[in-house]
């Protein structure tokens, strides 16, 4: 039975509780995410999602409470977790001064992916994106667009059961942020779970169903449909500034 | 007026928010000193040596009583053939051996002079040198003594070894000139750089650029705090110098002090001008570096002589701004020479510093490219 | 009062400009829309005499960036891109450190940043690299305006802040603008460009359109579908596997969708979709936002890769 339910779950958080001296980053979080399930995780600057996508990640354990991913619990058998999730931030994707393949060669051989797998799925993914012809190009000679696409195929390539995904699409144009979320689409319909930041609160209506964090506290998770209706808004930005807003 | 004071007062407190740097800054110049000094000065005392002795003359029994003597040798074996002395240098019994040949007071007295042979432990390269170093001054005073060269134009007894002579390491006192020169120029030209490549990494350069301060305030603005930082590590330096190791001051503090502002400003001008060239705190701190660090420690004679360069790397050496400054703090401190001794390596300096800053305020780049 | 006429500027093999015409009015809020690597800042920075053009006219109120750039680095207000506060001294000490770089003193124009500096106010003391993405913005916009400037540049001021601090920082703009600042803004977000009198949309280095942000909507020709029923990812390869769709975004929670000749196939494409599976289907006309104007113009000029 066990088993069945973890299956459903990827990301189990019961009570998760961050303390930094008096100051309560996270404050009695709880929440589930389904496998294949594209989760929206915003907040303002300072709300503490920093510090819980660390915790969820095993880079920091929790005060208090009890959190678990793809089925491992983050503070005690971190390495495991680390083995099934993969992680893209806007900041760093890609090392600049390798190559795209150099770059997919690397983090497949840091998940432990053999040479073999790596070619295999390296040229899929690359003629999937229509960058095969370039896989023998610099990084830092690709546009943004393209850095943003490749990063997120490389942190999915060792078919990981969760992505994290921290404000991927930061300043890339409208088309290729389309194609970014086509990227993400194909990923959750093949059964990875995506766990999204973003500061574009246009792209939360993407997301299947949406955290609003606001002073370390969960204010709302629901569906971006049911959250508009609930308070009564045209878009996702106003359901935002209702609820973070201070009165 | 009131914006460059403005400008200082800011980047002092950059400086002195900065403790962490701002500790190294202050700790750096003593913990070398002490390092320098300590390595130089404890090494050369009851060093342990071996004697080799084929003349058993009372000649050879006389030098090495002077060695024994002198305080900073320790006979702790006599050996009888060749390999028992090469076993105890391998084992590291003895650091180095005397070897007199036979006959050896007699060929003293010949026009030739007497050969004598040092065998050094060389895998301590500096110990060994400043062993030969002593032994050989050591045997020389002997033999002008007793042949009665009062000129010291001749050498009664022919020293072989084949290190290179260093008088450099004659003792601690030397190297304070050497030391000072390397903390002032990393200091002032190392920080100055930095804090100004920093503005251009942070992207605060391009609004100090749109404001109406001037690119001379700009440079002054920086680099006024580190003239006094700077000042308070060269006295730092001189008083660990003067109280721990005993170095000698004979000259005038005030020409000290001019000597050592130029020099100051000298290496900040270097510092601006480096940061004119690069762009990112990296490259500014690796300019500084490899262009300055190493030709002050390699160029300047403050470890290698100068004279025993070959010509070329003697001819660059006489672009090396440390040259000049250690020269000229070595005159004065312990020949206590005056202005007239002095004049010309402080022109030099002073003929770099107004290049460097033409140099920057012209390369002071008033846009981003 | 900033005139830009046919300007150009390379790095090397980029043009980071291509032939850019645009003009700002006085006390006009005129936004520059467009991704990274667009142009922006460098469009920015030439106006602001930081850099030099390849080819073109800048005039910044009559005055040449080249030569007179004196005179118009006196008149302008800049917040680059970076963050460019002095993160180790306080909020008060920063702000008076530019007022005086600048010639001027905080008390002489409080008035201007009045309404901005309150609300940091009671932080004062506290380093500037302490202070939340918000506070930090709304120190830089002081520090920027303590000169009373005529002219204020804004390189991308919300990039990388949260919706409340940016919607904050909307109002305080219009209030600036009310009070004769003309004002230069870019910003990547494309919901922004509501907020700007005009705007101009920019990618690669070109201009794709410069207006009002309702005419830039309007500029939208033939119509637009959202689409939306299923499994997104399956419904977006479903609509462009039929034939006379030109284009499918994703849209939130609706797919929109042009047709080849700009008309109205929705009944067909309903059909076609059916025969896929797909049951809880809805195709609606809806009207087009700016981000559906830009990616349709950016189409029409080839840049997307």
């Amino acid at each position: 039975m066990r088993k069945a339910e973890s299956s459903m779950d990827v990301i189990k958080v019961d009570k998760l509780v961050k303390k930094f001296g008096d100051f309560t980053a996270n404050d009695h979080l709880s929440f589930q995410v389904k496998k294949g399930e594209i989760f929206g995780f915003l907040g303002a600057n300072g709300a503490g999602k920093t510090t819980a996508i660390k915790i969820l990640c095993g880079l920091s354990a929790p005060t208090e409470g009890r959190v678990e991913v793809a089925g491992f619990d983050v503070e005690h058998q971190t390495e495991k977790v680390k083995k099934s999730i993969g992680y893209m931030s806007q900041k760093f994707s890609l090392y600049e001064d390798l190559t795209v393949f150099e770059n997919i060669r690397l983090f497949g051989a840091i998940y432990g992916l053999s040479a073999g797998l790596i070619r295999e799925r390296s040229e899929r993914m690359l003629k999937n994106l229509g960058l095969y012809e370039q896989r023998n190009r610099l990084i830092g000679n690709l546009s943004l667009g393209w850095k943003q696409k490749l990063a997120f195929s490389v942190a999915i390539l060792h078919r990981p059961q969760i992505v994290f995904l921290d404000e991927p699409t930061s300043g890339v144009d409208p088309v290729t942020r389309r194609q970014f979320w086509e990227l993400i689409y194909q990923a959750a319909a093949e059964g990875i779970t995506v766990f999204i930041t973003t500061h574009y609160l246009d792209e939360a209506e993407y997301c299947d169903r949406v955290t609003i964090m606001a002073d370390g506290k969960i204010e709302a998770l629901e569906t971006p449909r049911k959250l508009k209706k609930q308070f009564d808004c045209e878009t996702m930005n106003e359901v935002f500034l209702k609820l973070t807003r201070p009165h | 007026m009131k914006q460059l004071w403005v400008f200082i007062k800011k980047e002092s407190k950059h400086i002195f928010r900065d403790s962490r740097t701002l500790g190294v800054l202050f700790l750096m110049p003593l913990a070398q000193i002490l390092i320098f000094g300590y390595v130089i000065s404890t090494e050369i005392k009851d060093a342990r040596i071996g004697v080799y002795n084929k003349a058993n003359d009372y000649t050879s029994h006389q030098v090495t009583e002077r060695l024994i003597s002198s305080g900073y040798f320790k006979v702790v074996a006599y050996f009888s053939n060749k390999a028992e002395m090469e076993t105890s240098l391998r084992r590291g019994n003895i650091q180095m051996a005397v070897v007199f040949p036979g006959d050896f007071g007699n060929l003293m007295q010949s026009s030739d002079g007497a050969p004598l042979q040092l065998v050094a432990d060389a895998s301590e390269a500096n110990t060994a040198q400043m062993l030969v170093n002593y032994a050989q001054g050591i045997v020389n005073r002997y033999g002008w003594e007793k042949t009665g060269d009062i000129d010291q134009t001749t050498l009664p007894i022919q020293i072989d070894v084949r290190m290179f002579y260093n008088p450099s390491l004659k003792g601690v006192f030397m190297s304070v000139p050497g030391i000072m020169a390397m903390i002032l120029i990393l200091v002032s030209a190392m920080m100055t750089s930095i804090s100004i490549t920093r503005e251009k990494e942070f992207g605060s350069m391009e609004v100090l650029l749109i404001s109406p301060l001037k690119p001379w305030q700009i440079i002054v603005g920086k680099v006024a705090p580190y003239v006094l930082l700077s000042f308070v590590n060269a006295a730092t330096i001189l008083l660990v110098g003067i109280l721990i190791f005993e170095v000698p001051m004979n000259g005038s503090w005030l020409l000290l002090g001019f000597i050592n502002l130029i020099y100051i400003l000298l290496s900040l001008s270097l510092g601006i001008f480096i940061s004119t060239v690069a762009n990112s705190q990296m490259v500014a701190m690796f300019i500084s570096l490899f262009a300055l660090m190493l030709p002050t420690i390699l160029l300047s004679g403050f470890i290698y002589p100068i004279e025993n360069m070959p010509d070329p790397l003697q001819w660059l050496s006489l672009l090396m701004p440390p040259r000049w400054y250690i020269q000229s703090v070595k005159d004065v401190m312990f020949k206590g020479a005056g202005f007239f001794v002095v004049w010309k390596e402080l022109l030099i300096m002073i003929s770099f510093l107004s290049a460097f800053m033409i140099l920057s305020v012209k390369n002071f780049k008033i846009r981003l490219e | 009062m900033v005139s830009v006429t046919n300007l150009t500027k390379t790095y090397g093999s980029v043009n980071a400009l291509n032939g850019v015409n645009v003009q700002v009015k006085e006390s006009e809020l005129f936004g520059v829309i467009g991704p990274d690597g667009a142009g922006k800042s460098t469009l920015f920075r030439i106006i602001l005499s930081l850099l030099l053009p390849d080819s073109g006219e800048v005039e910044v109120w009559g005055f040449d960036p080249v030569k007179d750039y004196r005179k118009i680095r006196q008149m302008v207000g800049y917040m680059p891109g970076k963050f460019s506060l002095y993160e180790d001294l306080s909020v008060e000490e920063n702000l008076g450190f530019f007022a005086t770089v600048f010639g001027t003193t905080i008390k002489e124009n409080y008035h201007l940043i009045k309404d901005i500096y309150q609300q940091i106010e009671p932080f004062k003391t506290r380093p500037a690299g302490k202070l939340s993405g918000g506070m930090k913005q709304k120190l830089a916009l002081s520090c920027a305006l303590i000169h009373k400037p005529k002219l204020l540049v804004l390189d991308e001021p919300t990039t990388g802040v949260d919706a409340v601090s940016r919607s904050e920082f909307w109002e305080m703009l219009q209030k600036l603008k009310k009070q004769g600042i003309t004002i230069l803004v870019s910003t990547p977000y494309m919901d922004e460009a509501s907020l700007c009198d005009r705007v101009a949309l920019i990618q690669k280095g070109k201009i794709l359109d410069v207006a009002a942000p309702s005419e830039v909507v309007a500029g939208f020709d033939g119509k637009l579908f959202g689409v939306s029923g299923g499994n997104m990812y399956h419904l977006i390869n479903a609509c462009k596997s039929f034939e006379g769709v030109e284009s499918v975004f994703p849209f939130g929670e609706e797919l929109h969708l042009t047709f080849k000749d700009r008309d109205d196939h929705s009944e067909a494409l309903m059909e076609f979709l059916r025969g896929k599976g797909f049951d809880k289907l809805n195709i609606r006309l809806i009207r087009p936002n700016i981000e559906d104007r830009f990616m349709s113009l950016m189409s029409s000029e080839s840049f997307h890769e």
